[in-house]
C-alpha cells in the first residue's frame, strides 16, 4: 500500500473520532434535555435533508465510478465522473445553505438561541453540520485539484482513489448526522 | 513492471464490480428510507436513537467494505484502523450510556 493512501486512512481515523465525540455529546445533550426543540416536521424539512442524503450517496456513486475508470487507465471518463462528484457536492452544499438560510431568517434559530426550546440546539446543530459542510467544500476544492491533475497526467490512479476514500468518508459521516440530527428531532 | 502492467495489476486487485456497488448504493437508499420510516413511528427518545445508531453503523460498514475498498485490502489494514477507532468509541460510549440514561429517569415527565 502507497504512503498516501494510509496517510489518508490514518486522518479518516482521526477525523471519525473527531465527528464520534461531536455526536456522543450531542447524543447525551438530546437525551437529557427535556426541552429539546423538533424544528423538522417531515414535509418539507425531512423530505428536504432526504434529498440532500441521496444527493451525497450518488456522489459516492459517481465517485466509485470515477476510481473504477482511473484503475482501468480511462483518464478521460475518471475525469468525467470525479466533475460528477463535483456537481453531487455543490448542490448538497447548496441544499444545506438554503435549509440553514431558511432557519436562520424564517425561524429565528441561531448558534445560541431559538424559539422552541435549549439554546443548546443552535450550537450543537450549527456545529457540527457546519462542521461536516466545511468538509464537503473542502471536498469539491480536493475534487477539482485531483481532476485536473489527474487529467493532466500529473495525478496517478492512486491518487484518485486516495481522493475517493476522502469523499466515501464525507459521506459515512452524514449517514450518522442525518439521523441523529434531524430523524431524532422530527416535529409531529 | 512497465506501466500498463502495473495499471493493470492495480486494476485487477481493487474494488468490486459496477453491479455490486450499484446494489450497495440500492441498499443504503433502502436503509436511509426505513430511518426516514421510523421517524414516523413516534418513538421514544432511547429507543430511537438506538436503532438509528445500529442503521447507521450498518450503511458505515457497507460504505467502507464497497466504497472504500476495505473488504479487498490486506486484512492486516483492517486489524490496524478499525479496532483501535472501535476502542475509542467504546471508551466514549462507557462514559455516556450510563449518566445519560440516569439523567434520563431523573427528568420530569
Amino acid at each position: 500500500m502507497g504512503s498516501k493512501k494510509l496517510g489518508m486512512w490514518l486522518f479518516i481515523v482521526s477525523d471519525t473520532l473527531t465527528f464520534s465525540a461531536l455526536l456522543v455529546t450531542y447524543s447525551y445533550c438530546r437525551l437529557t434535555n427535556p426541552d429539546w426543540p423538533r424544528p423538522f416536521p417531515i414535509n418539507p424539512a425531512i423530505i428536504f435533508s432526504t434529498t440532500m442524503t441521496v444527493v451525497l450517496l450518488a456522489s459516492s456513486l459517481t465517485m466509485v465510478m470515477a476510481v473504477m475508470a482511473a484503475q482501468r487507465n480511462d483518464r478521460k471518463k475518471a475525469v468525467m465522473w470525479i466533475v460528477a462528484t463535483m456537481l453531487g457536492g455543490l448542490l448538497f452544499t447548496g441544499l444545506h445553505l438554503t435549509e440553514w438560510f431558511n432557519m436562520i431568517t424564517k425561524e429565528h434559530f441561531t448558534i445560541t438561541s431559538n424559539p422552541e426550546g435549549t439554546p443548546l440546539f443552535g450550537a450543537v446543530f450549527f456545529g457540527i453540520t457546519g462542521l461536516h459542510m466545511t468538509h464537503v467544500m473542502i471536498g469539491v476544492i480536493y475534487l477539482g485539484i485531483v481532476a485536473v491533475g489527474y487529467g493532466r497526467g500529473k495525478f496517478s490512479a492512486e491518487d484518485v482513489e486516495v481522493n475517493g476514500l476522502y469523499w466515501h468518508f464525507v459521506d459515512l459521516v452524514w449517514m450518522f448526522v442525518f439521523p441523529l440530527i434531524y430523524l431524532m428531532s422530527v416535529k409531529y | 513492471m512497465d506501466t500498463h502492467a502495473h495499471a493493470h495489476a492495480e486494476a485487477s486487485n481493487h474494488g468490486a464490480s459496477v453491479g455490486t456497488n450499484l446494489a450497495v448504493w440500492v441498499g443504503l437508499v433502502a436503509i436511509t428510507g426505513l430511518e426516514v420510516f421510523l421517524a414516523y413511528m413516534e418513538l421514544r427518545p432511547a429507543v430511537m436513537l438506538t436503532v438509528l445508531v445500529v442503521l447507521s453503523v450498518v450503511k458505515a460498514a457497507m460504505i467502507m467494505s464497497y466504497f472504500m475498498h476495505l473488504k479487498y485490502e490486506k486484512f492486516t489494514l483492517v486489524l490496524w484502523l478499525v479496532p483501535p477507532m472501535i476502542f475509542c468509541i467504546c471508551m466514549m460510549f462507557i462514559f455516556f450510556f450510563p449518566e445519560a440514561f440516569r439523567l434520563l429517569q431523573l427528568r420530569p415527565h
